[in-house]
């Protein structure tokens, strides 16, 4: 395996992805990190300098809407999908002190 | 301000652009519904839902980015800026970072110093967040915001105290709100401005350390927070102490700033190109349809009006920093108004009341047909200017029709000469010191002769015609 995750990048990823682990899974995501890299590594060994990036997959472009409302309030059906709610709010643990 | 240092600034100013519906759905923009009426599966980041760009961002940002001298990125991409927080319901914001449609513009500003261009280092296009709430038992969220198109204009380090800060965004404001792409307004968040700061000895040509200011709600607050922070950040340098690279909140009422994010918080948004997101592709056709259409700008406006109209420069000044102001004073004097007459309620009375009732320009509610109609009333005689001033505070408010309300409220003036010299005759029965003072050559005493004159009208006579009655009748 050429590439080595560390202790200080798997916290770091761990902070960024708001995910806490313990030292079992730490091991086991340092492992499956390091073995994606290795395979993106395996992309990097083509010659791409002759080639165009590619950001979407069609080869489409200006794919535009007109400004004009069409939706309507949907608050009941939209707050379904929240964890919890409020009155007309949704509602989530408190993100300030 | 320590002469031996020099402050350098740069702004990250959004501006929420004035469309009807989101940038990636068609749920309303309208401020002010309740909560989370105006949202759908795209804003909220529901999985699977499909975001469509709308057209007039596109528009609105060519036209701010042309108007500020920018150049145009022919093909243009949304990004990924990743990071958590329940206000982006989706984990990351679309935004623009390697191909933004606009870059490497600039505004001229005259500041007191002097002139100066700033320049603009780029124009990106992006969604605003929602809306938090933070009660004992948890934040509540309105995403009626979440979506509502910005452009953000991030400004080249150009600026070096806040007079210049404070005309840079002037000459922002007014230019996008002559474009119509946003009403602009630093108290509502229809506009906000990100001050990023650092100082340096003077004469260094190395950048100093900056910091980021966020929470920046009114022009007062810019400049009492850039003031703080030169002031912190010398002190940190004087002391031998470093500046540390980071985000501070300011807090208005303390007058002070704080440290917005801990090490938990890194600051590493991972961007990368949105797969959801058609490139944007604009042609030569469409730069020149949007120059085109391109309303007079301000400065325009200042050289026409010097050339047009004979009113003093101040006015001109005053009248073209508004929009609205503009477009009432150009419309009154199409229906017939006279430029001056015009000029002069704009910058009395209507600056007058604005100041009184806390308002801004923008918020004006009288219409350029009622004030049009109230200066042919007092130029034809019906009313006097004393009621004049009554009639157009209640069409400041209301904005109603002066013809029918001084019918109504019988304010029309007197223009009966019988009925107004027998009450001049009573007014003269009544004070026969001042007739005697005025015949024995005290001439003021004339004044006050005409005071009570008007007074027993009501106010509803012509002064001078009371002036001439009475000084014709006194000298017989």
């Amino acid at each position: 395996m050429a590439d080595i995750i560390t202790d200080e990048m798997i916290d770091y990823v761990s902070i960024l992805a708001k995910l806490e682990l313990t030292p079992a899974e730490k091991e086991q995501a340092k492992n499956d990190m390091a073995k994606m890299l290795d395979y993106v590594d395996m992309l990097n060994e083509l010659d791409t300098s002759g080639t165009e990036p590619m950001y979407h997959v069609f080869p489409v472009s200006n794919v535009f809407r007109e400004d004009v409302v069409v939706n309507g309030d949907d608050s009941e059906g939209m707050l379904k999908n929240a964890p919890e709610r409020k009155d007309n709010f949704y509602k989530v643990p408190r993100t300030v002190d | 301000m320590n002469k031996h240092y020099e402050t350098v600034i740069g702004l990250e100013v959004h501006v929420e652009l004035a469309t009807k519906t989101k940038i990636f759905c068609s749920c309303s923009t309208a401020f002010g519904g309740a909560p989370n009426t105006h949202t759908c599966p795209v804003c909220t980041g529901m999985p699977g839902a499909l975001p469509v760009l709308n057209k007039q961002v596109v528009e609105y940002a060519l036209a701010v980015g042309l108007a500020t001298n920018c150049k145009i990125n022919k093909y243009s991409r949304f990004d990924r800026k990743n990071y958590f927080y329940p206000d982006n319901p989706q984990n990351y914001q679309i935004s623009q970072l390697y191909l933004p449609i606009c870059y490497d513009g600039g505004v001229e500003i005259e500041a007191a110093a002097g002139k100066k261009i700033v320049g603009i280092h780029e124009i990106h296009m992006e969604e605003d967040a929602g809306k938090l709430f933070h009660d004992e038992e948890g934040t509540l969220i309105d995403y009626n915001r979440s979506g509502v198109p910005l452009i953000e204009i991030v400004s080249e380090p150009d600026m070096r105290n806040a007079d210049e800060v404070i005309a840079y965004l002037e000459k922002l404001r007014l230019i996008i709100q002559y474009l119509g792409a946003s009403d602009c307004k630093l108290q509502e968040g229809s506009m906000r401005a990100d001050v990023n700061l650092s100082v340096r000895r003077a004469g260094a040509k190395e950048l100093g350390t900056r910091t980021e200011m966020k929470n920046l709600n009114s022009f007062k607050a810019i400049m009492r927070a850039i003031e703080s922070e030169e002031k912190r950040q010398i002190e940190l340098i004087e002391d031998g102490k470093e500046v540390v690279q980071e985000t501070r909140r300011w807090d208005d009422g303390r007058e002070c700033s704080y440290p917005m994010r801990s090490k938990e918080d890194a600051q590493d948004y991972r961007y990368f190109p949105e797969p959801d997101l058609a490139p944007v592709i604009i042609s030569d056709e469409w730069i020149e349809r949007i120059k085109g259409a391109q309303p007079e700008l301000r400065d325009e406006k200042r050289v026409r009006y010097r050339a047009e109209y004979d009113i003093p420069d101040y006015d001109i000044d005053i009248i073209t920093s508004s929009k609205k102001m503009a477009d009432i004073f150009e419309e009154t004097i199409k229906l017939g108004a006279r430029p001056k007459e015009v000029s002069n309620w704009l910058m009395v009375e209507t600056m007058r009341l604005l100041k009184e009732h806390e308002c801004e320009p923008e918020n004006i509610k009288f219409s350029p047909q009622n004030l049009a109609k109230l200066i042919a009333l007092v130029e034809k005689g019906s009313i006097n200017r004393t009621v004049a001033k009554e009639v157009f505070e209640v069409m400041f408010c209301e904005n109603i029709d002066p013809e029918t309300y001084v019918h109504e409220h019988g304010l029309g003036m007197v223009s009966d000469e019988g009925a107004l010299k027998e009450i001049i005759e009573q007014v003269i029965a009544a004070n026969p010191q001042s007739v005697a003072d005025y015949c024995n050559g005290k001439k003021q005493a004339l004044g006050y002769l005409v005071g009570q004159t008007m007074r027993a009208m009501k106010g509803k006579a012509d002064p001078q015609l009371v002036n001439k009655i009475l000084a014709e009748r006194l000298n017989v």
